[in-house]
């Protein structure tokens, strides 16, 4: 890792962070960090693999609504949606998702997941709390106190593991599915 | 932009700036009133001593060695209180300037903090601190220095003048008119350096916006590899910075050397004037020395005058950045119903000085409500612009003590809905009434106290973690401080922390986790036990397994108190008394856990996940 090029790695390594940080601009600004000279149409169909397209769609202004420092004219949900499109812009080898749909409903969710599986030649590192995060995924690690405690699928993991199926019980109990550890594909 | 920019400010925000200044100034009538005179006997010492080479020098032309002792002695007094009275007014003056700056950072801040979220959310914080550093700063150098030496530079032209004009008049119209020649050479470029301060301040105050910025996005600056473009667009604002600089201090610059050598040209005429007239016995040759001193240290003030002035012109587009913020409107909060500690005396409520744990709503005509915390929403309307309405219609009720749920997808309102019964917007249509009371009728302050919020974004000040549960309520004590911690399960990590309670908190909380940070949240609400609770995602950033160990001390936190949840996490809502499914700003189904599915409407399709987005 450390032999690469500290920007030529960077390049190749797409993280949406867990706390999201949008810049004073338009929203079309803030998209054009991933690649700024990305097209319209670059730009609307990374929205919409985010699921980000709705609700610009419904803005007066679209791509060139103002955001306030932070993004603070946009719920939770939606600054995560812009940050994972514009992760999505810079068209990196490995994905990495740090818990970075947390505040995004289940459904919409499921959504970005489907459209993210469909990305080919992409290697994607998800951490995330919810289990319906991580199920559909080709390796799931479970970190405990530091260490690789357990690695699996979702169907050995809940066969086998007990931290897994903890976690697993407690969010289906509640109904939508939750919590978790990092996982791998 | 730049056109507006080039032209200046319109004169009526000139005045405007100026008369806020100069009110700040009259807070010190008495000192200032030293200072002017002071100013005044240090200029006339000047004039004075310059004026007196006449007598000196025809003392020593006819010879009489004891007046000529005399007068050289005089001038000498002379000039010894004019330097006593220059120090007397410098140091008193950097006391009055002091006290200025200190009362206006003040007001400024103090105004700060009652300005409605909208001016944060609208304005880059960077922006907004350079307010109090950069603008403030034009101020203090106009103030320690230039105001008084303007005041002195200027009493010392007008009575250079009017002694020149004493000691031969006809000179004194060549005189004069290089005078005008000056000012008008030193309008002209203060107008323009003027113009180019007041960008200066403004491209200032927006670099200073855009390295804070990045400073607290630095880990997206690394992950997209923006360092190259940050640097372009920092090169651009420092380049308009630049510009600004290079035009306001290059007019300013042009005005020194302009002005001297205008006075060059004068003298020397004076001089040859002068020296004729003295050859044709029109003066005597006293006066014309004493006159060409004078001709030679007139430069000196004008000079001084020139220089000053681009202080205070700098001065003037700081304070017109610093009053323009001052006068931004605050939040409305014209509510007179406040928040008192209430007695129950046989039934009745009784207004209390002392803290009773009862809390009462006590309205203009005297009357008491207790504060148990029902709150209805009756038809509201809003939206953050008229364009786009956010909620359409909303009504519904929360009896004391009852939890009531929102979900729905995100940009639904939900998050809306708790802005408006904090106030921080307020609604455009309905009303929302709180223990019966419209909260517009109710003072900001106390419906805010009466209120507990935990976000979804914890913030935390630099300080101790106690300080930090603290801000829930100011005068909490140790012991309460940790009843609460316990309560938010927070106790625990707290006291594995190298230093407990007294632990540190540095720049927002890096050095703590989202779910501790989202612990100590929960903390703070708990310490100010209000009768409502609100809410807003507040787990989201715990994991499940924690968000369990948690809910024992979440569940004793609500016990007693109307509660709004919002969360996507239908765990976290399902054993609420109700709840409200929004959709689009309107509330599309409501009932508890069960009725909804039962519905199997849109709650029973988030629960079991097959959610489909329209």
């Amino acid at each position: 890792m450390r032999s690469y090029d500290l920007h030529a790695l960077r390049d190749a390594v797409g993280i949406v962070l867990q706390k999201n940080v949008l810049f004073s601009g338009t929203v079309r600004e803030n998209l054009l960090w991933g690649n700024k000279n990305a097209s319209d149409e670059m730009l609307w169909e990374a929205c919409r693999i985010a699921c980000a397209d709705e609700f610009l769609n419904n803005m007066p202004n679209g791509l060139d609504t103002e955001l306030g420092q932070g993004g603070v004219n946009f719920s939770g949900g939606q600054k995560q949606r812009l940050c994972i499109a514009r992760t999505l812009l810079k068209k990196p080898k490995i994905l990495i998702f740090d818990d970075s749909t947390s505040a995004v409903d289940t459904a919409t969710e499921g959504h970005i997941r489907a459209a993210l599986g469909a990305l080919p030649e992409v290697t994607k590192i998800v951490i995330a709390q919810r289990v319906t995060s991580v199920m559909g995924t080709d390796k799931i690690i479970i970190l405990d106190d530091g260490k690789v405690h357990a690695v699996g699928t979702h169907q050995t993991l809940l066969e086998s593991d007990p931290i897994y199926k903890e976690i697993y019980a407690s969010q289906m109990k509640g109904g939508d599915s939750d919590a978790g550890k990092s996982n791998q594909r | 932009m730049p056109a507006r920019a080039i032209s200046g400010k319109k004169p009526k925000d000139l005045r405007f700036t100026l008369a806020s200044l100069l009110s700040y100034m009259g807070r010190h009538k008495f000192l200032l009133l030293v200072v002017a005179v002071l100013v005044t006997v240090s200029a006339f010492a000047n004039l004075l001593g310059t004026y007196m080479i006449r007598p000196v020098v025809n003392n020593l032309a006819d010879g009489n060695t004891r007046t000529l002792l005399l007068g050289v002695l005089l001038t000498a007094v002379i000039y010894a209180v004019g330097v006593a009275c220059s120090y007397g007014y410098t140091q008193t003056m950097v006391r009055v300037a002091q006290k200025v700056l200190f009362d206006i950072r003040r007001d400024l801040f103090a105004h700060m903090q009652t300005l409605p979220l909208k001016f944060f959310d609208t304005r880059q914080h960077g922006d907004v601190m350079s307010y109090f550093t950069n603008d403030v700063d034009t101020i203090s150098d106009a103030l320690n220095n230039s105001f008084a030496m303007v005041i002195q530079s200027f009493i010392q032209i007008v009575g250079t003048l009017t002694l020149l004009f004493v000691l031969n008049w006809q000179l004194t119209l060549v005189v004069a008119l290089c005078y005008v020649v000056m000012f008008l050479y030193i309008r002209f470029s203060g107008k323009r350096s003027k113009a180019y301060y007041t960008r200066q301040q403004k491209s200032l105050g927006d670099l200073d916006g855009y390295i804070e910025e990045m400073v607290n996005g630095q880990k997206v600056v690394k992950v997209f590899n923006h360092e190259s473009d940050n640097l372009e667009v920092f090169r651009a604002k420092n380049e308009a910075l630049r510009k600004a600089g290079t035009g306001a201090q290059g007019y300013a610059a042009t005005m020194i050397p302009a002005v001297v050598s205008i006075s060059y040209v004068n003298y020397a005429i004076v001089a040859i004037l002068g020296g004729i007239m003295a050859l044709k016995g029109m003066t005597d040759v006293g006066s014309l020395a004493s006159y060409l001193v004078f001709v030679r240290q007139s430069a000196a003030p004008i000079n001084q005058f020139t220089q000053q002035s681009n202080f205070l012109l700098a001065a003037l587009a700081g304070a017109e950045r610093v009053f323009e913020a001052m006068r931004q409107k605050p939040e409305v909060d014209d509510g007179k119903v406040t928040l008192v500690h209430a007695e129950n005396h046989d039934g009745k409520l009784c207004v209390c000085a002392k803290k009773t744990g009862l809390w009462a709503w006590k309205k203009p005509d005297g009357t008491l409500v207790p504060l148990c915390g029902d709150v209805r929403f009756e038809h509201v309307k809003f939206g953050y612009n008229a364009k786009k309405p956010v909620l359409q219609d909303i009504s519904l009720y929360a009896k004391p003590g009852q939890k009531i749920a929102f979900v729905g997808s995100t940009g639904a309102g939900k998050t809306t809905i708790t802005n408006l019964i904090n106030r921080f917007y307020d609604v455009q249509g309905g009303k929302i009434l709180y223990d019966g009371i419209d909260v517009r009728d109710i003072k900001k302050d106390d419906l805010r106290r009466s209120l507990g919020i935990v976000l979804q974004d914890t913030h935390l000040f630099t300080g101790t973690i106690a300080d930090n549960i603290r801000f829930g309520k100011l005068d909490a004590t140790q012991e309460e401080i940790e009843a609460a911690a316990k309560i938010a399960n927070a106790d625990s990590f707290i006291r594995r922390l190298p230093n407990g309670y007294n632990t540190m908190v540095t720049s927002d909380g890096a050095n703590l986790s989202q779910g501790q940070r989202q612990l100590l949240a929960i903390a703070r609400a708990a310490v100010a036990d209000p009768p409502v609770l609100i809410l807003d995602e507040a787990t989201s950033s715990i994991d499940t397994r924690t968000e369990a160990l948690i809910e024992k001390g979440m569940d004793s936190l609500m016990e007693g108190r109307t509660v709004f949840v919002i969360a996507h996490r239908l765990s976290t809502v399902r054993n609420a008394n109700a709840i409200m499914v929004l959709e689009h700003g309107e509330i599309v189904e409501r009932g508890d856990h069960e009725d909804l599915l039962r519905q199997k409407g849109m709650y029973y399709r988030l629960y079991n996940g097959m959610f489909e987005l329209s």
